[in-house]
């Protein structure tokens, strides 16, 4: 049963001094869910720009129902039946719900005069389709990422279109959620709809997937059922290598020697984190695991000192101390890596050296004047000690990779000699040959004696990784994983939902 | 769409059976909650006894101290009937339920600080110098605004797109120019163009707007096609405009003297005063003073603001503007044509420059090539002091409307108190300081 959609032949797309795509071919039948896989840097995202309209290929044929078509604009790929959604939600901030989901095809009275009633009664009734409960009326900048990330969903099944490309759909969903879009994925699928689904999670292309494409180095490696494969298979063609270890060795030698200590603490604002404790040792990695929602991130910054603490106390090396800001925790010793990379991590117009010498330039300086050579002889050594690939140390970052961001973001830290770290979502978005490094660099700090706590939503990692685990559900603690040998998923997720039910219970009863 | 708590069994017991409308829902209870409709018909009622007090005591008690404060209480008093009944009309008016907490309090007093601020000002007028409480001296008020609004409703489409038209006075300056200098009384010596006839009204002006609709096209070419920002696009255009306009100006055989002896059809079309004269004595009688008339350049700021309104609110035009200010990538990936949206965003500003220089040509029955100068920052601090946002996306023309009446009422009532003209200056730096901060705090919170 072959039932061929849509057929990308041949397209090849050059930056200036780079090929993003060469001579990649992608066939996609009626009816399935095709995943486009890769590690950061293959050419997913840029083969889906050139199929909706955002870049043009170079070279190459793109046919739609065996009739070849030109795509140079997103609203030409909407009209010819083709909708995405993207990696990162677009909500117009200030705008009704409503008004997002039809933007760019409001229902009109008139000729250029927006419907609204018909815009409320629309939305309802495709909300009502996916099973969405929101008021068309709400404000979109009201919504939370996850949730608008549902109505871009819903918006691109909208459009009524023949494919819908799905580009990292579940990066900002919770669980539940991504139960929710899977349904809705397999309805569309019954209708005959093509699905292109681009993801990093194995575990998820396995589930949804009828086809998966493989694409490394700007290249196609190939396609193949996904019955006919493994986790394991698909890293191997992704990274073109074997990787039988996804984790490296973890650091034996452990000390009981406790450098923080958190006792009691409460968030100020009042849906947050409350009464967390726990205890950090020399030379360890606690994994913090938990849902989205169960106020991870918010409890790292506040012990960085970015947000407000109502009580409790936090003892650097059985001393109190108090982080108002990131600048005390420096002082402190403790630095922390943000979870959204781009946003509030890295300076992209800045170079590589900038971006690692940042949060340590007065090192650097005599009087006012900052040392150029001392600044690229900082950076350059953490450029080699990291391993980062990039050509040179004046490179602008936004040039490089993910994962090398992410080092240089280690590096700049790094710098500041910090005695514990923070990372939050370390691998996000990163593709798996560099997490393997980032992995490796994290054990590595360890044995220099540095402590770590490393918050992620990867279940895997935070097994792999963690020497201890603490997991939080709803703004508290859950309880603890002491040991390596005790880790398992299930006893995760048990924890991390282990409020919920206890609460879904209590309205039962 | 994934909430854990699934229907139990024992839901908690709907009290209020009789409206199943509001019974699944929330209710208003206890003594916090305050039905809208329950207070919209509060505002229709209070509005009645100003309005019906208002009248009686104009006409059956004594006010020479207090001058026109009853007609003033009146004329609060239809406005509060006008909000109210628009309340009851509004979508929601039967269920949604209004609490009043601190929070909420604050939170409304930051919303509408300048508004509160401008009535403690205006009271603390009104005690210094009852004078104040005129008619005469709101229709001043008004007629003064009228112009200013036209062009701060023009820049507001720029600055909703996060970006600013630093054209917009100089454009005031170019219409009211080319306007004039195409509507001098035909016997008058020393015309402009010697040999011009009378040409039917209509034409100038549609000349004059003609002449910035195509300034305004090359703004919003220079923005939509190579992406320049628009303060630098504006600011070329502005100076541009500015010499072409000179060199017109001071062309022979005038060369340079301002214009005037503008044909009477023409300058009526600014000068006109409604409710005034002859017919219109009986209403001086029941004001019990002598109105002078409003201006009919009122009316024409009116029929902008609601004009602009409409674009804004109801059109996708106006709706894609507001998308590309907010999210410019959400804008593209949604299909909207951001480069035609921008272009249009500078045209219909020109245009209401242009309305602005013929207004500001037709009331003074002159022009010189150095009108509207200075226009554009005053406008585009009304525009911020009406909550239009600088980083885009937000903006209504209620707020404009309040911003330009602030900074009218301020340096209005100074003068009138005989206040020193350099400390208008530092007040309005004030307020322009105060309201962004105000405003950006509100955005800020949570």
């Amino acid at each position: 049963m072959t039932d061929t959609l849509l057929q990308m032949n041949h397209i090849t797309k050059t930056f200036p001094g780079v090929v993003a795509l060469d001579d990649v071919s992608l066939t996609v039948e009626r009816g399935t869910v095709h995943a486009l896989m890769g590690e950061n840097g293959a050419g997913k995202s840029t083969l889906m720009k050139c199929l909706f309209g955002i870049y043009r290929e170079d070279s190459g044929e793109i046919l739609l129902d065996a009739h070849p078509v030109v795509i140079n604009s997103a609203k030409q790929a909407l009209d010819l039946g083709i909708s995405m959604i993207h990696q990162e939600p677009h909500p117009v901030r200030f705008r009704s719900v409503a008004e997002n989901v039809w933007l760019g095809r409001f229902p009109q009275l008139i000729p250029g005069v927006v419907n609204h009633r018909k815009m409320r009664e629309m939305t309802q009734e495709l909300f009502k389709r996916v099973d969405l409960d929101i008021d068309p009326d709400t404000t979109a900048g009201e919504l939370s990422a996850s949730v608008f990330q549902l109505v871009e969903i819903a918006k691109a099944i909208s459009y009524d279109a023949k494919i819908i490309i799905m580009d990292e759909p579940t990066s900002s969903l919770t669980e539940a959620e991504v139960g929710h879009l899977f349904e809705i994925i397999n309805r569309l699928r019954d209708e005959g709809i093509a699905i292109i689904y681009i993801s990093h999670k194995m575990e998820e292309i396995l589930k949804i997937a009828d086809e998966v494409t493989i694409m490394r180095d700007g290249k196609r490696v190939g396609t193949w059922p996904a019955s006919e494969l493994t986790t394991d298979l698909i890293i191997n063609r992704m990274v073109g290598r074997e990787l039988t270890n996804r984790f490296p060795p973890r650091h034996e030698r452990r000390s009981d020697e406790v450098v923080l200590k958190v006792e009691g603490l409460t968030a100020t604002s009042p849906r947050s984190f409350t009464d967390v404790s726990f205890e950090l040792r020399k030379g360890e990695i606690l994994g913090i695991g938990g849902l989205v929602g169960a106020q991870r991130t918010e409890l790292v910054e506040a012990i960085f000192g970015l947000r407000g603490i109502a009580s409790g106390t936090i003892y650097k090396d059985g001393q109190v101390i108090r982080n108002d800001s990131p600048k005390t925790s420096k002082k402190h010793g403790i630095a922390l890596l943000t979870e959204e990379r781009r946003a509030t991590g890295i300076i992209p117009m800045l170079s590589v050296c900038d971006n690692t010498v940042i949060a340590n330039a007065r090192r650097y300086a005599r009087g006012f004047v900052i040392s150029e050579v001392q600044r690229h002889e900082a950076a350059e050594q953490e450029v080699r000690d990291l391993r980062i690939k990039t050509p040179s140390t004046d490179t602008e970052i936004a040039d490089l990779s993910g994962g090398n961001q992410q080092k240089v973001l280690v590096g700049r830290w790094l710098l500041t000699d910090p005695e514990i770290l923070i990372l939050d979502e370390p691998t996000r978005g990163i593709d798996v040959g560099a997490k393997y490094e980032i992995y490796t660099l994290i054990q590595n700090l360890t044995r220099q004696g540095k402590s770590i706590i490393m918050i992620s939503s990867e279940m895997p990692e935070l097994l792999g990784v963690s020497d201890r685990i603490m997991v939080m559900c709803e703004g508290r603690v859950a309880g603890f994983l002491n040991d390596p040998s005790e880790f398992s998923q299930v006893e995760v997720m048990r924890l991390a939902t282990s409020f919920m039910t206890q609460q879904s219970e209590k309205e039962a009863a | 769409m994934t909430t854990l708590d699934e229907t139990s069994p024992e839901v908690p017991v709907v009290l209020n059976d009789e409206d199943p409308g509001e019974g699944s829902t929330e209710v208003a209870t206890g003594l916090g909650g305050l039905n809208k409709r329950v207070l919209s018909w509060g505002l229709v009622g209070l509005g009645s006894v100003f309005t019906v007090g208002g009248v009686l005591w104009q006409h059956q008690f004594d006010h020479s101290g207090v001058k026109d404060l009853p007609i003033i209480i009146a004329m609060i008093g239809i406005g509060l009937v006008v909000y109210g009944v628009t309340g009851l009309l509004s979508r929601g008016a039967a269920t949604d339920v209004l609490t009043f907490t601190p929070a909420k309090a604050k939170s409304f007093a930051l919303d509408n600080a300048i508004i509160l601020a401008m009535l403690g000002f205006v009271v603390a007028l009104c005690i210094i110098k009852p004078n104040f409480m005129q008619v005469n001296v709101i229709a001043d008020i008004l007629m003064q605004s009228s112009p200013k609004m036209f062009i701060a409703l023009g820049v507001s489409f720029s600055l909703i797109i996060a970006g600013t038209d630093l054209s917009a006075g100089r454009l005031v300056g170019v219409s009211a120019v080319v306007v004039a200098t195409l509507i001098q009384k035909v016997d008058y010596p020393n015309k402009f163009w010697p040999d011009l006839g009378e040409w039917f009204i209509v034409w100038p002006i549609l000349i004059a707007i003609g002449v910035c609709a195509l300034f305004g096209l090359l703004n919003g070419f220079l923005v939509a096609q190579f992406k320049m920002h628009p303060f630098i696009a504006t600011l070329a255009v502005q100076v541009i405009a500015y010499g072409a306009v000179s060199l017109y100006f001071a062309k022979p055989p005038t060369n340079g003297q301002p214009i005037g002896e503008l044909r009477s059809d023409f300058t009526a079309l600014g000068q006109t005063k409604l409710l005034e004269g002859e017919n219109w004595a009986w209403l001086d009688n029941w004001l019990g003073t002598n109105f002078r008339g409003l201006s009919i350049l009122v009316v024409y700021a009116l029929v902008a603001c609601v004009a602009i309104a409409f674009v804004l609110n109801k059109t996708t035009f106006g709706k894609n503007v507001y998308a590309v200010g907010g999210n410019p990538e959400a804008a593209k990936v949604s299909g909207v044509n951001s480069y035609v949206t921008i272009l249009i965003i500078f045209v219909l500003g020109a245009v209401m420059y242009a309305f602005g220089g013929i207004m500001e040509a037709a009331r003074t029955g002159g022009a010189t090539n150095n009108y509207g100068n200075g226009y554009e920052l005053d406008a585009i601090a009304a525009c911020v002091v009406g909550g239009v946002s600088l980083a885009g996306g937000i903006g209504k023309v209620k707020g404009i409307i309040i911003g330009v009446l602030t900074f009218q009422i301020i340096a209005y009532g100074l003068v009138f108190i005989s206040v020193n003209a350099y400390y208008q200056q530092i007040i309005k730096g004030i307020i322009i300081a105060v309201a962004v901060a105000l405003d950006l705090a509100k955005y800020n919170r949570r």
